[in-house]
């Protein structure tokens, strides 16, 4: 498949080699290791593959999705894969050739203009593989920059996150992780105080809008943190960032998110975004490509990737991390969805957010049957504490077509009874009825 | 002049108030829900467009853009082979894009079995044992390919591994991903052929050594002959043998890496398997075990009961997790579509049509731009300049005029051990045709060279635009509006 040469070329092409047959191109590899036909199906045609392909995705059952946890369901324009579909984006490679690929920089420059601007944060890069990694490079480089190798985390860091952390630094720069804990689902300030007190902290990783949906007490948290002499590295949700105080507001050193729900589908989970931020002084620090504008010989403006002195195919060993290929398109979706919404646009969604979040809530709430297990402020998220084990309600929800949350006894026993629930902007008002007339009747 | 669309921002565009896309509006403003400490105190600085001004925008900018659907791309090592149109439309069908990745496994047993299925062709292809997708690229399948060595050989209670042999050919992310493991790099030179030299590579092996990370071809484009013994070396002396598969495609379907003596292996679906590369990603980079190392690959594992699909989450010996979720989903369906394109007899031919597209480029650019290592080669060539019949040429300038002559650059200036390099890798999926012109523009830029040097040093005159001052873009960078 998809080889253009006929037989009469490759006739004509070994003939100027100066070779009889292919095989004479293979004279290095020993005879024993040219394997018989790999083992593989029968091939099929693009019609029967189609087929094939719908058969599976069929099979997938479509739910009406009261889940987040880390990725959300948003709106996306068509617009936005209108365009990141076009061949002039899809299938370039990484911009190395500047000239020949001025549209993919200067889009890259726009998604971290806008990234920068809905963070209030001086620098971002042209992106990260999720959420997860990015806020894993960042713990290293606090580390790197504060010379210790303690990272104090929030307790209600996304799960998944401190897995991918406890993974990257297992073996590697064997940073130690340790918790800070909870009181009423946001962080204990007092509790924070006194962890960082004995000065041993790189950072502290503050999640915000955390794990369980609440909103911390951001700015008082990055004054402890500041004056202990540790640096703030926020995770935080960037549709929220439409209304939500910014972490370049509050202080923050670094600040990562998960940005899938900036016009990324949620696709089982991937292809996923990381945003990676930081203040300037840290920018030698930053992870990967950094497009900048710049200047041809003719003074005209320019896009180059730039920095790059920090990167792996100058530095090596002594590179900021090992990343090359990044999630480039994710990000070119993300320019697309923030140009399409603006600010106006960003903060409607955000505000809608909030509104079918808290409505949902109230209805689940009015009569009894179940409770908020956090009473503090929440944006789209929010933690239900449920008469039943919530696993068995997701499973009976799942055979009404819900999907009713996340199952927070999946990380925590004793939140066994506790369902983590999302409302964003794409649900009716019919539909929360449905899910709340649902979970009245379980 | 040249007629390419002017490149204002898209915030230069703006008009405060006009919008893009109307959202239903909520019943209350947010200060009715939270307090106002929590709110920011002023809107984010993004443009204003309609959809039309974003769709002409943006659609403006990607006429800038040299792509593989547009023009020749032999970006040495990047293996730009054509990115077929149904993958595209199969990948982004609904079923799979409006999943959430903690639905009941029940409701996405048609994912789950295509993540099986792939990982089970490339068990096939490579003759490994396992597979994790979980790495978003290259550069993360090899730091997890990494972190399984290091837990193995601590498993054992071997506790004193932390060294990577790598050649001194190696691409950057092989010695950055050692580090990252936390590993001291070990680095070999080459041999005079361009291989690995065993001498070399027995004098740094030791019971310190966790692994050692080849490229296979390496990235001179040349097979390592000795493959058998450097893995035998590799395995007497306790270490584990590491294939960066980024070459694969040289190989694909005529020789399983297992049967080399490979351990581990990452193979950059974004490469050799046809997916796109999205401008910069995202790509994914499967990571094949041999059976003794399957139990440390990452969580969750796709298992398969006869009847459903499940995740495997729990795995006491696994290293945990590189990212979250499974990978990324899109680029997987398209690889495994690709793979069901084929049987073993028609994959053979990718990699044979791969290597003859390189050698015909070599022998026929011979007399300008002699190939580094004069020697046969698989799936891509270095050339370099001779600066005995070209003292004043450079490599940057001849990308540069390439690029005025509508062909993408080959990959330039590495390896690092050949000077002027000039790395081709025309991939399979090109013609004979399209080959000629692009050997013809290089037998003119040639010419030129030899003639008119100060002409080359211009190039490029015909792109969107002139060449770039990079060294004051760094000076003083303009990272943002
Ligand atoms: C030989 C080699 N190894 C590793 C990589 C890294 O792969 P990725 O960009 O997918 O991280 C590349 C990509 O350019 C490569 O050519």
């Amino acid at each position: 498949m998809f080889i253009s040469n006929t037989e009469k070329e490759k006739q004509e092409m070994l003939e100027a080699i100066g070779v009889k047959s292919i095989e004479d191109l293979f004279k290095d590899i020993d005879k024993s290791l040219l394997a018989e036909n790999i083992n593989l199906p029968a091939a099929l045609t693009e019609g029967e593959l189609a087929a094939e392909i719908k058969k599976k995705a069929a099979l997938n059952k479509g739910l009406i999705n009261f889940a987040g946890a880390g990725i959300y369901e948003h709106f996306i324009p068509a617009a936005v894969n209108a365009i990141s579909s076009r061949g002039e984006f899809l299938t370039a490679y990484t911009p190395y050739q500047a000239e020949a690929s001025q549209g993919t920089l200067q889009a890259i420059y726009e998604y971290q203009s806008c990234i920068c601007a809905l963070f209030d944060m001086d620098v971002s890069n042209a992106s990260h593989y999720d959420g997860a990694t990015a806020l894993a490079e960042a713990c290293g480089a606090a580390a790197r920059i504060k010379n210790k190798n303690k990272i104090l985390l929030s307790s209600a860091l996304n799960p998944e996150y401190k897995q991918v952390l406890d993974t990257y630094f297992k073996a590697g720069e064997a940073l130690k992780f340790e918790k800070a804990p909870l009181k009423e689902g946001v962080i204990d300030q007092a509790a924070l105080k006194e962890l960082l007190a004995s000065g041993e902290y790189a950072a502290f990783v503050l999640s915000n809008p955390n794990f369980y949906g609440c909103l911390e007490e951001a700015q008082a948290i990055s004054d402890i943190v500041h004056s202990a002499g540790a640096l703030l590295i926020a995770q935080v949700n960037p549709i929220s960032l439409g209304v939500l105080q910014t972490p370049g507001s509050y202080g923050a050193d670094f600040a990562v998110a998960e940005g899938q729900c900036l016009g990324n589908a949620m696709n089982f989970g991937g292809p996923t975004l990381g945003i990676f931020t930081c203040k300037k002084e840290y920018v030698r620090y930053v992870p990967g490509r950094i497009c900048g504008m710049a200047k041809d010989a003719a003074g005209k403006r320019a896009f180059v990737l730039t920095l790059q002195a920090r990167e792996q195919h100058i530095r090596r060993e002594r590179a900021s991390s090992n990343i090359c290929s990044n999630q480039a398109l994710c990000a070119l979706n993300a320019a697309v969805y923030l140009t399409l919404m603006g600010p106006l646009g960003m903060r409607e969604v955000a505000e809608a957010n909030i509104e079918n979040a808290h409505i949902l809530k109230d209805m689940l709430c009015s009569d009894g049957k179940y409770k908020l297990k956090f009473a503090g402020p929440f944006f789209n998220e929010f933690v239900l504490e449920c008469p039943i084990p919530a696993a068995k309600i997701i499973k009976a929800a799942a055979k009404k077509g819900f999907l009713a949350g996340y199952d927070l006894g999946r990380v925590d026993k004793n939140l066994k009874n506790c369902l983590l629930i999302c409302a964003t902007e794409t649900k009716t008002r019919k539909e929360l009825e449905d899910f709340a007339s649902f979970m009245r009747g379980i | 002049m040249n007629n390419y669309p002017h490149n204002l921002l898209s915030i230069e565009k703006s008009s405060a108030l006009r919008r893009g896309v109307q959202i239903r509006k909520a019943g209350k403003r947010a200060g009715e829900y939270l307090d106002g400490k929590f709110l920011r105190s002023k809107p984010p600085l993004l443009p204003s467009l309609s959809e039309f001004d974003t769709v002409r925008h943006f659609t403006n900018l990607s006429r800038l853009n040299f792509c593989l659907d547009t023009h020749f791309y032999p970006l040495g090592s990047c293996t730009m082979k054509y990115n077929p149109k149904a993958y595209d439309v199969l990948s982004g069908l609904d079923g799979f894009t409006s999943l959430h990745p903690y639905c009941p496994e029940d409701c996405a047993q048609g994912t789950l079995s295509l993540i099986y299925g792939l990982e089970e062709q490339l068990k096939q292809i490579t003759g490994l044992a396992a597979f994790t997708l979980q790495p978003a690229a290259g550069a993360h399948g090899e730091f997890t390919g990494a972190l399984i060595a290091r837990a193995y050989h601590k498993d054992r209670k071997d506790f004193g591994r932390s060294e990577i042999v790598i050649p001194d050919t190696a691409h950057g992310t092989n010695p950055a991903t050692a580090a990252m493991a936390g590993c001291k790099v070990v680095n070999i030179k080459s041999g005079p052929d361009g291989r690995v030299d065993l001498e070399e590579l027995k004098k740094v092996l030791n019971p310190k050594t966790a692994l050692v990370m080849l490229t296979i071809p390496n990235t001179v484009g040349l097979f390592e002959k000795d493959i058998k013994e450097i893995a035998r070396l590799t395995h007497e002396a306790g270490a584990l043998l590491y294939m960066d598969g980024a070459n694969l495609n040289a190989l694909i379907g005529l020789v399983k890496p297992a049967d080399m003596g490979v351990d581990i292996m990452h193979i950059n679906l974004h490469k050799t398997i046809a997916t796109p590369h999205g401008g910069g990603g995202p790509g994914a980079g499967a990571v094949g075990v041999c059976g003794r190392l399957a139990d440390f690959l990452p969580v969750p594992r796709v298992i398969y009961n006869g009847k459903k699909y499940k995740l495997e989450t729990k795995s006491k010996k696994s290293i945990g997790k590189v990212k979250s979720f499974y990978g990324n989903m899109s680029v997987l369906i398209r690889a495994y579509c690709y793979l069901r394109q084929f049987d073993g007899a028609t994959l053979k031919e990718v990699a044979r049509g791969a290597v003859l597209n390189a050698n015909y480029v070599r022998v026929k650019l011979a007399k300008y731009f002699p190939a580094y290592f004069d020697e046969v080669c698989m799936h891509e060539c270095v050339l370099t300049i001779d600066k005995g019949v070209l003292p004043n040429a450079k490599t940057i300038d001849v990308a540069k005029m390439l690029l005025d002559m509508g062909f993408h650059a080959p990959t330039i200036y590495f390896p690092l051990i050949v000077p002027e390099a000039i790395m081709v890798e025309p991939t399979e999926t090109e013609n004979k045709q399209t080959l000629d012109k692009f050997i013809s523009a290089m037998t003119s830029i040639f010419l030129e060279a030899g003639t008119n040097p100060e002409a080359l040093h211009e190039a490029p005159k015909n792109c969107p635009v002139k060449r770039i001052d990079e060294v004051s873009a760094a000076r003083e960078p303009n990272l943002r509006w």
